[in-house]
């Protein structure tokens, strides 16, 4: 009994890891049909969200910094969705209906966070700011002239060296205070410390329920309804619903349809970096740490079937599941009490390590998608877009 | 798409070079310049970037002090010694075509480098094919005596086999082991189960993850199926598995008390990146710790916190890197030249009054080294519990395995060589 809970419970773990990584990754591949290779560095950005939070917190002392993973939570939220939305007006909507190109340029973008997080410093954020400054205030600036249509590649033209220039002299300025030059993480992995009541666990019956686990799967539980909720009883959600079902019909009727992209596209990257914040109770964050997860989500939403969210929680919750029955031995423990199961014993324990169990599930999802191609549930009828 | 037009052609062009040229002059100008006017070239290859660069770039730390302190103290031979950095990014593949690089074409006179065995087995064929010269400072699994590699970290028998030994004498006889899926950890758990059944040991399980793989909740139910009453786990992880386990350990109730951990990967530097309150009152064993009490520990200790600020700390792997760099110094001024065969004969014999004590490059390649037992105390650093009279000899060869014992590496010999079978 108690092993039947605790495997139960284990599994439900794993899967609730894999679940609210994989959610934002739901609706951005899901219902947009975006292949968003920096889902992972998303939810990086959370992860050091998080730890900047705490770092802030630690001063304040012991009443305050035992909340900080709270406030991180929805900070972690707000950053990653920022981050997305200038990713989809940036890049991604210039590319909508072209998967390769999409797929490519957001490994690229995944490229640039992962290096960005090694190197920035102060340095290149005044540089940047600097450039942004001049741009696109000049831009906006002269936007107002009534010539503006005639003279627009010509200001684009003036504009852009300028304010390079100008950022690229002033980093060559600044460069000589060692102070700005510091990075600000590195690229050594930062220590996320769960707070005091998050260590340890519950006793539950002859083992124990870690509070860092159970807090995870809670807090999947509760982006879940949020994502529910807000695709099936608000306005927007309705819209990005309309969105996914008909674009041309939808922008008919009148749905500004640009701003449902961006609005879907910051949904899911927040909710990546939800995620972000999450995992890092359970290991370090590091430039890596998406890289870790991103093979995981595409794995969950896929099996899923795509643009479906019911889908993707029973896929997450089937493959944590039986990667732990595999991974603890413990379907090989169950195969040695039948009799008639007695030759497969020796095969499941070959894969009864944690290295070797990523082997089964991967085979097993091959095969699985052999026989549904188009994963648990999949689209039915015309799907939306594309 | 619309058709590109030349000026908007231009326009975006410049604005591309421009901005990597931004980039650049924002990341900061920490390169070396590669003046070679009487100086010599030395090649560093590590990784600056990826899963191991949390471990890797201490260990650079320690290699640039080194270089630092002998080019204050006027160079080698009269020269500076001019360092070339190489990032192997942690990928095994990228450690080759770099150690290439540095051989061809900066045409450096050796190469101090990698952390893995995984990177040094990469490296190998490539320095062996090039009769070229690698100086690795990190505790390995053994089985291996290469011409062309000069090991100043611990051989297993100078850290694992002390380990088990002091494991099963003073926690218990039941061993769990633990480690990350690649060659080291594999070769010593097998090492380690072969101890244990000579010694009247008991492995329980085994398990691997993935190299930075996070997922460890099946790894521990079978700890608590396998030592239900406690027991010693004996954890060779590396990198970023390791902030998982031991926080998910803490999780799931497996306190110091009744599980003891026994890390070979984990020093100083990591249990401040792990976190004090997930590894306080663990284990590790190593042939130095900060706390080690000697004059030469002290001017190390100091020397690196005023390079690199005060709340830097020294480990292990940075002292075997701080002292390869004397050793081949030595070595070279023992020749008089920095010609590889030259260097590589008057390396072995060596010796260096290093801060883990006094340590000897031997006929083998390796050295000897003094071996210690730490246990992680509330400010981060370790308590010595353990620690040997004099510095232990390397035997690279492992004795318990079946397959090698009897055999023994003596590079002076040239009858004996990489691997011959002892008399």
């Amino acid at each position: 009994m108690s092993a039947l809970i605790e495997g139960l419970f284990n599994g439900i773990s794993i899967g609730s890891v894999l679940l609210i990584a994989a959610l934002g990754l739901a609706i951005v591949f899901g219902l947009m049909g975006v292949i968003n290779l920096a889902h992972g560095e998303l939810m990086m950005l959370g992860g050091y969200t998080t730890y900047v939070v705490q770092n802030v917190f630690k001063p304040w002392g012991e009443p305050w910094f035992s909340c900080y993973i709270l406030v991180s939570i929805p900070i972690a939220f707000i950053v990653a969705a920022i981050a997305g939305i200038i990713l989809e007006r940036g890049v991604i909507r210039f590319l909508y209906g072209r998967p390769l190109e999409t797929l490519l340029a957001t490994w690229g973008v995944s490229l640039i966070l992962r290096q960005l997080v090694r190197s920035v410093n102060w340095l290149l954020v005044i540089c940047i700011g600097v450039f942004c400054l001049l741009f696109f205030g000049g831009m906006r600036l002269l936007s107002r002239r009534p010539d503006w249509e005639r003279i627009r590649n010509l200001v684009i033209a003036i504009l852009l060296p300028m304010s390079t220039a100008i950022a690229v002299v002033t980093g060559f300025l600044l460069s000589q205070i060692p102070a700005l030059t510091k990075a600000w993480f590195s690229a050594r992995n930062v220590d996320v410390t769960a707070p005091s009541w998050l260590r340890g666990g519950v006793k539950v019956l002859s083992f124990q329920m870690p509070y860092a686990r159970l807090f995870i799967i809670a807090l999947t539980i509760i982006c879940l309804i949020a994502v529910y909720w807000f695709l099936n009883r608000s306005t927007w959600g309705l819209r990005i619903r309309a969105v996914t079902q008909n674009r041309a019909m939808s922008s008919c009727l009148g749905i500004p349809t640009a701003k449902v992209d961006a609005l879907t596209f910051a949904i899911g990257s927040g909710l990546a970096g939800v995620a972000g914040c999450a995992v890092s109770l359970l290991g370090s964050v590091g430039p890596n740490t998406g890289q870790n997860y991103i093979v995981d989500t595409f794995m969950v939403v896929v099996v899923g079937g795509v643009g479906n969210l019911f889908g993707t929680i029973l896929a997450a919750l089937g493959i944590g599941i039986i990667n732990y029955l595999i991974g603890s031995g413990t379907l090989a423990l169950m195969a040695s009490s039948v009799e008639s199961l007695k030759p497969l014993v020796d095969v499941l324990l070959f894969f009864a390590t944690s290295s070797m169990a990523k082997v089964m599930v991967f085979a097993l999802i091959i095969s699985f998608l052999q026989v549904k191609p188009a994963g648990l549930f999949p689209q039915k009828g015309r799907t939306a877009e594309l | 798409m619309s058709k590109l037009g030349r000026r908007r052609f231009l326009v975006y062009s410049s604005a591309t070079v421009a901005t990597s040229m931004l980039l650049k002059a924002c990341a900061g100008g920490n390169e070396t310049t590669s003046d070679t006017e009487d100086g010599i070239k030395v090649g560093i290859l590590h990784s600056l970037s990826g899963t191991m660069a949390i471990s890797e770039t201490t260990v650079v730390d320690a290699e640039m002090l080194a270089i630092d302190e002998i080019n204050a103290d006027g160079g080698v031979l009269g020269k500076k010694i001019i360092p070339v950095k190489e990032d192997g990014a942690s990928d095994w593949p990228t450690f080759a075509e770099k150690a290439a690089k540095l051989i061809d074409k900066d045409q450096v006179v050796t190469v101090f480098g990698c952390w893995t065995s995984a990177s040094r087995k990469a490296v190998l064929p490539v320095f062996e094919s090039k009769q070229h010269m690698l100086w690795y400072p990190v505790q390995y699994e053994g089985q291996e005596c290469s011409n062309n590699i000069f090991y100043t970290g611990a051989a297993p028998n100078q850290q694992i086999e002390p380990a088990v030994d002091w494991l099963l004498e003073n926690k218990g006889k039941s061993f769990f082991l633990v480690g990350s899926d690649y060659v080291f950890p594999r070769t010593a758990n097998t090492i380690i189960k072969e101890q244990l059944k000579a010694k009247g040991g008991k492995t329980v399980g085994e398990d691997y993850l993935p190299l930075g793989d996070t997922e460890v909740t099946a790894i521990i139910t079978k700890i608590k199926a396998a030592l239900p009453n406690g027991g010693v786990i004996f954890n060779s992880l590396n990198g970023d598995s390791n902030v998982a386990f031991f926080k998910q350990m803490q999780g799931a109730g497996l306190t110091p008390d009744k599980y003891p951990v026994m890390s070979v990967s984990i020093a100083e530097e990591e249990v401040r990146q792990i976190g004090t309150e997930y590894l306080k009152d663990h284990y590790a064993a190593w042939n130095y710790f900060q706390t080690v009490e000697s004059p030469a520990n002290e001017k190390f200790v100091k020397a690196f916190k005023a390079k690199y600020g005060e709340d830097r700390v020294t480990n292990d792997p940075m002292e075997a890197a701080y002292i390869m760099v004397y050793l081949w110094k030595q070595a070279v001024e023992a020749a008089g030249t920095t010609d590889i065969e030259a260097v590589r004969k008057a390396a072995v014999g060596q010796e260096f009054d290093a801060p883990e004590g006094m340590v000897k490059m031997t006929p083998n390649h390796h050295i000897s080294k003094t071996v210690r037992i730490g246990q992680v105390r509330e400010d981060g650093l370790f308590d010595i519990v353990s620690a040997t009279k004099v510095p232990v000899a390397p035997i690279p060869w492992n004795q318990y395995v079946p397959e090698t014992k009897g055999y023994a590496c003596d590079w002076t010999d040239p009858n004996k060589g990489g691997k011959y079978k002892k008399a």
